[in-house]
């Protein structure tokens, strides 16, 4: 009897419900920021990273042991050639895992500028030129580099296998260490203790910030989204999508493409200008550590970015597109520190100078000083603390005696 | 008898909106294979992305398709696989590659990922013993 108006009302609700759905609901934040706008800023928001796929190459990059160790292996200053120096002496977690300085500063001075470690799991290359092609493969490299670590694998070796809880915590995840008499064992030994530190960087990735509550909100219709930028921070956020053209590069949830692009940066003083990736590409092929080499542990090894990377005259003075997540105390910039403040990076990309080597990839952007200062205002609202308990931000408490064995 | 008949009919028009929003959903986000000609005219050629909407910052391959102008499978050709960002001047982050003829036509292309939002050309060069020709594909991502 009733079931006509039941079905008219539902109808109506319906309508409603669909009314709801448009653009009159948020109509105050539409008409601020466009259909395509939003969809830009929902690429960059941290709710958009997909999730961390898992690391064949590496079978005990998400094993808990694993993590704990490679905290205690990267502030161990053990794993030293003076005894002294850690990941950690570069790579300082208060710092967001840089050092302040223009390269990185152990027993001598680094190549290049000292990159975060945080989001660099989600990255196909490490390094500025991305010369390795995994965060454990990366992981031991500095190890064994005269300006930084400069200890041998033969001793790293030696510190896991003399050291009763890391031998016992090696053993537990790896199996017997083969010991130092060949160079096959050493080697593997190795590459193992990279795949702990791996373990433990991996879970460094960056914390919601104000920006991606701005764009939670903005995406929920919530008209709190206004309150949450100033009026020059939300300008800069345009031109960043816009006429900046920074996206470009920058894009994805860690605004960073992880790709190689020359922006005629100027070289180090004193220095002939930094080939970056036209070296890098070379060396991570002929790296023994790569996805192609033997130490990969996944059963069937699908090296796509390795097998078909690019290489050819495009490659000269390209670096790596870093993160600009947590920009903030993470000066100087650039691949060698030659930019000191955030505001000069910006004056280097609206000019767009000449590269000395290569060619610069960016054009003049003819901004204003009162846009450049809106950008920069913008990207400080990307910093925020890293998304770890705070234990894993300093030396373990306990010693490496005492590491858990469980 | 009549509320029986109202039923039906009310879940028949659910079932059709419920229809066009599913079909209007697809087209949006699946993409169809589209065709294109080749400059000389001897070949028509077509692909189809393992990831679809063709996303940034992924690597994934393409299914390509190639037939003769009378609409023949054309298998045993040589094709290679370049493109770029003409308004930006600089190519493609990887050099994709055709690794497998697999037959009917079919050609699979691997390694591919675009770094970048835009207007992206993708130049395919067909060999066929002393014959090129090559199809230009205009992509906006």
């Amino acid at each position: 009897m009733n079931t006509k108006p039941r079905f008219l009302a539902l109808l109506v609700a319906a309508g409603i419900s669909i009314a709801g759905l448009g653009p009159a609901a948020h109509s105050d934040l539409t008409t601020e920021w466009s259909k395509e706008e939003i969809e830009l800023l929902r690429s960059l928001w941290l709710g958009s990273l997909e999730p961390l796929l898992s690391d064949q190459s590496n079978a005990v990059a998400d094993n808990p042991l694993a993590a704990r160790f490679g905290h205690a292996l990267f502030f161990d200053v053990r794993l030293s050639g003076t005894g002294d120096i850690s990941c950690a002496t570069c790579h300082q977690p208060a710092r967001r895992f840089t050092d302040g300085l223009p390269k990185g500063v152990a027993i001598g001075v680094s190549k290049r500028n000292t990159p975060s470690i945080v989001g660099t799991a989600y990255s196909p290359w490490l390094y500025w030129d991305g010369r390795r092609d995994s965060q454990w493969s990366q992981a031991v490299s500095p190890l064994e580099d005269p300006n930084e670590h400069g200890t041998s694998r033969r001793d790293v070796v030696n510190v896991i296998i003399t050291d009763d809880a890391y031998h016992a915590t090696y053993e537990q995840l790896f199996g017997v260490p083969p010991g130092v008499s060949t160079h096959e064992g050493l080697d593997r030994t190795f590459a193992n203790i990279g795949k702990a530190i791996a373990a433990y960087e991996r879970m460094l990735m960056p914390g919601p910030s104000r920006f991606d509550d701005f764009v939670a909100a903005l995406v929920d219709g919530d008209m709190q989204a206004v309150d949450i930028l100033t009026a020059d921070e939300a300008a800069g956020l345009r031109l960043f999508i816009g006429d900046a053209q920074c996206i470009r590069c920058h894009n994805g949830p860690l605004l960073t493409n992880n790709e190689f692009h020359n922006t005629g940066v100027v070289a180090f003083p004193g220095e002939v200008p930094d080939k970056g990736r036209a070296d890098g590409i070379r060396l991570v092929r002929a790296d023994p550590y790569n996805c192609l080499g033997r130490f990969n542990d996944a059963a069937k090894r699908r090296c796509d970015e390795l097998v078909f990377a690019r290489t050819g005259a495009g490659l000269i003075g390209a670096v790596r597109t870093p993160s600009l997540r947590n920009l903030g105390g993470t000066e100087p910039f650039m691949h060698k520190g030659q930019i000191a403040a955030l505001h000069d990076v910006l004056e280097h990309y609206n000019e767009a100078p000449l590269a000395l080597i290569g060619h610069n990839e960016a054009e003049p952007l003819g901004l204003s000083d009162e846009q450049l200062e809106q950008l920069e205002a913008f990207l400080l609202t990307l910093d925020a603390p890293i998304a770890v308990a705070e234990k894993w931000l300093r030396a373990p408490d306990t010693t490496a005696a005492a590491l858990p064995r469980n | 008898m009549k509320t029986v008949i109202v039923r039906y009919v009310a879940m028949a028009l659910l079932v059709t909106i419920a229809a066009i929003v599913v079909a209007r959903e697809q087209t949006d986000t699946n993409h169809t294979p589209d065709r294109w000609a080749s400059e000389r005219g001897m070949y028509v050629v077509s692909f189809t992305s393992s990831l679809d909407p063709i996303p940034i910052n992924k690597m994934h391959e393409w299914m390509l398709h190639l037939e003769a102008a009378n609409g023949e499978p054309v298998d045993g050709a040589e094709i290679s696989f370049a493109g770029g960002m003409p308004e930006h001047n600089h190519g493609l982050p990887t050099s994709p590659r055709v690794t497998e003829n697999t037959g009917g036509g079919d050609y699979r292309l691997q390694g591919i990922r675009f770094h970048m939002k835009g207007n992206w050309q993708i130049i395919i060069s067909i060999f066929e013993g002393p014959t090129v020709d090559r199809v230009v594909i205009d992509l906006n991502l």
